[in-house]
């Protein structure tokens, strides 16, 4: 048994980042996930990082990530006969995923109408920049605009610099999982009560609704009518933020402990001046000036494994910033199990960032990686019935595209 | 219409902070009844605020820690402190103080009766309450639990604590997101970790149920919080895998090689320490959407050089391109240049500081704030709305966010049982409040 959706089928019509990121959670959770392909692949393999560099597309990392335990099949959803295929991979289906701008599907006569006539009890859930409905809902967006619209990019960075985003394509990622979670919701409604419906999810909501941030500030200015600036260059906390070390950085976070501070710095005469427990120091610059000084005196001595194996003892809140290699080498992500190694037809062997939960009734089974373009296509056409001879007209005709 | 796909399912809530409290709020938003488990002598930190904040807290001016209703603490301030309390929708509160033995059976009694039991506490912190997993299962065997340290159950690191931000800093995210030339130690906080905790959780929760209803099964879970936000920085990570390589600090610009990308000055209606900057995001992925800029732009000569045609080329020239963007944007009005590129085809989109949201027709079209009294009488304020449409089951905020202790009365006596007097008997002996006791900070 490959893990606890090992039952389920999803046909996944969604590409790029939010919406396959959403069905791989429900791949690695055991569930069968036919990725539906344009002729030409999913624009995420066109994305870097690549193997070696070489911009192949079955050598984008990001890719590999994205789109681990499903299968390929490749559908020109434009061609003439698409919607049959398409009608057959519906009646296997416990629910269906997209990701297309607003109106796209049922341009192709495959939209919700399409597939609501065909499996009543079906579900879509549709993921797109700003929602099915709304003046913005046909407008463009990427992970850096719609975090800049519904996140919390604003207050993010120096007030004397533009605000900056979080890496990469985080944004999207959030909204991934936020999604995966309506997935879910749906699957089990469908399974329940023999409901299908139209599931619209905006990724600019998810990040309106969600938790980094955004929750608070808002209150803040709806109870109080305070804003959320950016801060300006060199503005610390007490014993708060990122502070350099022997050999780099490390984040803190202590200042309602300042017991368990004590503590890991070995009870140091200057922080039993009373005059750190007043609360206003926190707020006192010459007070944050002089306890920090204190503070980076004791992290320069020390490089930031051992300020934290100290912080640890102590219990004191702190992290170190870590590289992109010194996480990918470090022994406790190494031990956990966490790195999954995963033989893959083009780039060999493989080693990824694995599944976050273990589930003690119902581990889950790596089946495979991500599949190369029109892998399981041929296979997929057999399970709907098709026969070699429809098979080889629908490749000839370019309908299906096969590996 | 039919029911909401969690209805029946009830949720013993023992979780704190942002992640834990945002992933219960999306299983009530998904119709499970999620009992908070709240405690008048212990303050679970990060969760509530501080249950007697000075008032020198109002001074600080940050909208995310001291915006308490009309700048005023008022009599529960742990009912409405501004960085917690819009996670508390479509849920309900009970108080008990579990550390007595009396209050671990009622605790014990509430688990018998809920099909999932969540929590979020650094390690350690249950065992020492003597409530694990073999705990749980003696009182409801096929309970579904969850369980997200920040770094796992075991390993040289299970005894971290931690926020959002450590384990940002941990799995490498803070220093791939710095500001390329500023020093480390100016990269602002995130806690974009939280938000992922929460979802992802939320997700193993109803796949556990769904293994549950076809085995009759419940489990324990156990999620890696730092491991889970890898998944934000999945390329970087893949990068090192595939090349041992470091990718570089990227800022705004693109990972993926699409250039032009950046958040771009627009006309100012105010300083900037009062955030009347204002801001514009672009991020042009196509040579089409290139062509719509620079069609929008009205052509001007620089970009009409051959070089900018390819993205190899806008990306080789990026520091040029940001240059010449920026100053044509800081022209406009942040609104006025949206909706202007978006008309041409280009990704854009303003940047919005918080206290706008409000303002916006298109979030003002999809509700995404609600009007709400809450228990105590600090006025009527727009609350967050879920997220989620399901037109057939339709998902509602049906609970404004929670007062401490507001389910009191509907636990002890409805769902748990008890009689008037055992309910005034628990409600002496302090179990059953409404306030924090005096002796929490």
């Amino acid at each position: 048994m490959p893990g606890p959706l090992d039952s389920v089928t999803v046909l996944d019509l969604t590409q790029y980042v939010a919406g396959p990121y959403a069905t791989k959670l429900l791949a690695d959770y055991g569930a069968d996930v036919i990725k539906v392909e344009r002729p030409g692949g999913d624009p995420a393999r066109a994305l870097p990082p690549f193997q070696d560099d070489d911009p192949d597309p079955e050598k984008s990392g990001t890719f590999f990530f994205l789109n681990s335990n499903k299968r390929s099949f490749v559908l020109d959803l434009k061609a003439e006969g698409a919607p049959e295929i398409l009608g057959r991979l519906l009646r296997i289906a416990d629910v269906v995923v997209e990701s297309f701008r607003p109106g796209t599907l049922d341009r192709l006569g495959v939209g919700w109408d399409f597939i609501h006539a065909r499996e009543p009890s079906l579900s879509l859930v549709s993921i797109t920049n700003f929602g099915q409905t709304g003046p913005y809902r046909d407008y463009r967006g990427t992970d850096l605009t719609l975090f800049g619209f519904g996140g919390e990019l604003f207050s993010q960075g120096v007030s004397e610099r533009a605000p900056v985003k979080l890496y990469g394509s985080a944004a999207l990622v959030q909204s991934g999982g936020a999604a995966a979670t309506a997935v879910m919701a749906a699957l089990m409604i469908g399974a329940k009560q023999g409901i299908g419906q139209q599931v619209d999810i905006s990724i600019t909501d998810t990040h309106l609704g969600g938790a980094d941030r955004r929750h608070a500030t808002v209150m803040g200015a709806e109870y109080a009518g305070l804003k959320s600036p950016r801060f300006p260059r060199g503005a610390q906390q007490l014993a708060m933020g990122i502070h350099p070390c022997a050999d780099g950085y490390v984040e803190m976070g202590s200042a309602d402990r300042l017991d368990r501070l004590a503590d890991m710095l070995g009870h140091p005469d200057w922080i039993r001046d009373p005059k750190w427990q007043d609360p206003r120091a926190r707020g006192d610059p010459d007070a944050i000036e002089e306890f920090n000084a204190h503070l980076l005196e004791w992290l320069m001595q020390r490089g930031k494994r051992e300020v934290w194996a100290e912080a640890r003892r102590a219990k004191v809140m702190c992290g170190p910033l870590f590289t992109v290699r010194e996480i990918f080498e470090d022994p406790h992500f190494r031990e956990s199990g966490f790195w999954q190694k995963i033989s893959h037809a083009v780039m060999g062997e493989v080693e990824m960032p694995g599944h976050p939960f273990t589930m003690h009734d119902s581990p889950v089974e790596w089946r495979c990686p991500a599949p190369l373009l029109g892998e399981h296509s041929a296979e997929i056409l057999g399970e709907l019935g098709y026969d070699h001879a429809e098979t080889d007209e629908l490749v000839a005709r370019g309908v299906v595209g096969v590996q | 219409m039919g029911t909401l796909p969690l209805s029946g399912v009830r949720i013993a809530d023992f979780t704190g902070v942002w992640a834990g409290s945002y992933l219960t709020m999306l299983l009530g938003d998904l119709g499970a009844e999620v009992i908070k488990i709240e405690n008048p002598y212990v303050l679970q930190p990060s969760t509530r605020g501080q249950a007697h904040p000075p008032e020198a807290i109002l001074e600080v001016r940050s909208a995310m820690g001291a915006g308490y209703p009309n700048l005023k603490l008022g009599s529960r301030p742990w009912n409405y402190c501004p960085t917690f309390v819009q996670l508390f929708r479509n849920k309900k509160s009970f108080t008990v103080d579990y550390r007595r033995p009396e209050g671990l059976d009622i605790l014990a009694r509430l688990v018998a009766k809920s099909d999932v039991f969540v929590e979020n506490s650094a390690a350690g912190t249950m065992e020492r309450l003597g409530i694990d997993y073999d705990w749980l299962r003696d009182k409801r065997e096929d309970i579904v639990a969850l369980r997200m340290p920040a770094y796992g159950s075991s390993g040289p690191y299970r005894d971290a604590r931690a926020f959002g931000y450590h384990m940002e800093a941990v799995i490498g995210h803070t220093l791939l997101r710095s500001d390329p030339d500023l020093d480390p130690s100016e990269t602002s906080l995130s806690l974009a970790g939280d938000f992922l905790a929460g979802t992802n959780a939320a997700l193993a929760i109803m796949v556990a149920l769904w293994h549950r209803d076809r085995t009759g099964r419940g489990q324990l879970i156990e999620m890696s919080q730092a491991e889970n936000a890898t998944g934000m920085i999945a390329p970087a990570l893949m990068q090192y895998a595939l090349n041992r390589t470091e990718p570089p600090i990227s800022g705004n610009r693109s990972i993926y090689g699409h250039a032009p990308q950046g958040v771009y000055p627009c006309r100012p209606v105010g300083p900037t320490e009062e955030a009347g900057d204002r801001w514009i995001a672009i991020s042009v992925i196509t040579d089409r959407e290139w062509l719509a800029l620079r069609e929008a732009m009205g052509d001007p000569e620089w970009a009409l050089v051959p070089e900018l045609d390819t993205p190899q080329g806008r990306v080789s020239q990026h520091d040029f391109l940001d240059k010449q963007l920026g100053a044509w944007t800081a022209r406009f009005d942040d609104y006025a240049l949206f909706h202007r590129l978006q008309a041409a085809g280009v990704p854009s989109a303003p940047v919005l500081e918080a206290s706008r949201v409000f303002d916006d027709p298109h979030i003002q079209a999809r509700e995404m704030y609600e009007a709400k009294d809450i228990q105590d009488d600090v006025g009527t304020f727009r609350y967050m709305a879920p997220f989620y449409n399901f037109p057939e089951t339709p998902v509602r905020f049906f609970q404004a966010p929670v007062a401490f202790g507001e389910h009191n009365e509907y636990v002890y006596k409805e769902l748990l049982g008890m009689s008037d007097d055992e309910f005034e008997r628990l409600r002496a002996d302090g179990h059953i409040r409404e306030e924090f006791d005096e002796s929490v900070p």
